[in-house]
């Protein structure tokens, strides 16, 4: 079983590394943190926070982009090109699939965040000249950007495994957007009542809570993340995208394939 | 031991807006095939072959029935250890290999990693396409496409194999190829299922041939059998031109070439059409009762009305 999730896993990071698409954004991304620098004399006296928050919000953008653009594709691609028919006529049950498809893009970007974040911090050391101790809780941002790509990509998958790439991206991307407000949003249903509220409060709780996995704007003015922080959202993450990918297994499982 | 059973395995889609439309791509088919058997699935296009390959690999899921392959429950993943499939026109990774493809799925299928590059480089001089493991599959030709879908159906060495159109996309050589590949798996007691409407191509290979014809089964039999069959005609060759128009007149289908003429007749038609010979002033060169043909079977199956097929 191992093998056949890592056979699949593999095969799907070889794919987006094999895509030019990707090079392209990774790019621009580090090209976005780059001109950090440079919008950062703009203001004096604040250009490391400018360069942070830049750097930092460019490294979860592009890489949102690349998890939902390589994400919707992932079982949908593969039944349109009937690539799927060779594989599921081995040995191969189906969740085995989802899994082995959900550990791929997730190593993909993990590898991709890696490479951001060493033009990051190349960046940032350009700039300081030398790292503090505060600067630790980068890691932690970066952690959490980490994090964000797996609760996309879940909700990626998801989406491929019983729509189309297009509705897949228009859902995925909205419900990033709607998830970055998820605080507001709770804070809404807090306060509203009956019907409305019960709606307001199945949906805040619903949506995955960017908000909380975003502390680009506290480590940009040097504030530690708690340790309590850390284990919450990963745990948080964790048990959000097991609940996604379990839901993709369960719809592929009874899928007809064309 | 049977190789596959079906139990009145059928398939039902339903169509429409609203979905409320039935269209059955496959009525209940009940069929057995047994072990190291070569057996064609014939039917024109949209006949329901694909859909019962795609049933049996577990692509799709039935309207009603069962089967069992190997001896175990058509959906039991272990199964698929033991069985092949090549799909209509397959799609591969563009941005593999050749051998990192068969890799691959040998990985997917279990081969142990020290036996892979082995059998990677055997099968692909088994289906003709030696010194291409380097090679991006972006850069294959249909043919070669097709013939590496054999390559990765063949891969893990599996008992049974469904081939759904194995010639399709190939030239008159690789066709050749192909048959002669089937020939020897069937000689190593491998079963081969196949689907395809070439009919030259089952007769020369299949031991049974069944006919399927708007999703049912309306024909099954040996092609030995079949083969022996009179068909009802005979042919005449006779030195005689001016008999031509006469011996059309009397149903034949004649081919001049000079002085020389090929009818093909009714037997009843056949004492006539001496006579028109030797009216003529011709000479009669031969008289050949024809056997029948895998085409006429299939001909007549996919125009009488269908009755209960003995299996």
């Amino acid at each position: 079983m191992l093998n056949r999730i890592a056979a699949i896993s593999y095969n799907t990071f070889r794919e987006a590394v094999r895509d030019r698409v990707l090079y392209n954004l990774i790019f621009f991304a580090l090209l976005l943190v780059g001109s950090s620098l440079l919008v950062g004399q703009i203001s004096i006296g604040i250009e490391r926070i400018v360069l942070v928050n830049l750097g930092l919000t460019a490294v979860s953008l592009f890489g949102i982009v690349i998890a939902i653009f390589i994400g919707i594709g992932l079982v949908s691609k593969e039944i349109d090109k009937r690539t799927l028919y060779t594989v599921l006529a081995r040995p191969v049950r189906r969740w085995e699939f989802i899994l082995g498809k959900f550990f791929g893009l997730v190593g993909t970007l993990v590898v991709n965040t890696f490479f951001m974040a060493v033009g990051f911090f190349t960046a940032l050391l350009f700039l300081v000249h030398r790292f503090e101790r505060s600067d630790v809780s980068l890691l932690a941002a970066l952690y959490f950007i980490v994090l964000q790509f797996v609760i996309v990509t879940a909700l990626a998958l998801l989406f491929s495994s019983f729509s189309s790439p297009l509705l897949s991206a228009v859902f995925a991307f909205a419900l990033f957007i709607i998830g970055t407000f998820a605080e507001d949003l709770r804070a809404f249903a807090a306060l509203a009542h009956g019907v409305s509220g019960a709606i307001a409060t199945a949906a805040a709780w619903l949506v995955p809570n960017f908000a909380a996995l975003n502390v680009i704007s506290s480590v940009a003015h040097s504030q530690p993340v708690p340790g309590a922080l850390i284990a919450y959202n990963t745990a948080y993450a964790l048990l959000y995208a097991a609940a996604a990918v379990a839901a993709a297994g369960l719809i592929f499982e009874h899928r007809n394939l064309k | 031991m049977a190789a596959i059973e079906t139990f009145a395995l059928e398939k039902t889609y339903l169509a429409g807006f609203w979905r409320n439309q039935p269209k059955t791509a496959l009525k209940p088919l009940t069929l057995t095939v047994p072990e190291g058997e070569v057996f064609g699935y014939l039917g024109p296009n949209g006949a329901g072959k694909t859909t019962t390959l795609k049933l049996l690999m577990g692509l799709i899921f039935p309207s009603g029935g069962s089967a069992t392959i190997l001896g175990f429950d058509w959906r039991d993943p272990r199964v698929k250890a033991h069985i092949g499939f090549l799909p209509e026109q397959p799609y591969f990774y563009d941005y593999l290999t050749a051998g990192e493809l068969l890799d691959y799925y040998a990985q997917l299928s279990g081969v142990p990693v020290r036996q892979r590059r082995r059998r990677i480089d055997a099968v692909l001089e088994r289906v003709g396409l030696p010194g291409v493991r380097e090679l991006q599959l972006r850069k294959f030709s249909k043919g070669m496409l097709q013939r590496l879908g054999i390559a990765q159906a063949i891969i893990h060495d599996p008992r049974l194999l469904f081939l759904d159109e194995p010639m399709s996309g190939l030239d008159p050589v690789g066709r050749r190829q192909v048959r002669d590949l089937i020939q020897s798996l069937k000689d190593e007691g491998k079963t081969v299922f196949f689907s395809t409407h070439i009919l030259s191509d089952a007769e020369a290979l299949c031991d049974r041939v069944a006919v399927l014809h708007q999703g049912e089964l309306r024909g099954l039999g040996v092609v030995q059998d079949l083969l022996a069959r009179f068909s009802g005609k005979v042919e005449l060759i006779c030195d005689a031109a001016a008999a031509a128009g006469a011996l059309t007149a009397l149903g034949g289908q004649c081919h001049a070439t000079g002085e020389t003429i090929r009818a093909v007749l009714p037997q009843s038609q056949l004492d006539p059409a001496i006579d028109a010979v030797r009216r003529a002033r011709g000479r009669i060169v031969s008289v050949t009762p024809l056997r029948a043909s895998l085409e006429d079977y299939f001909l007549e199956k996919l125009t009488e009305v269908p009755a209960e097929v003995s299996r």
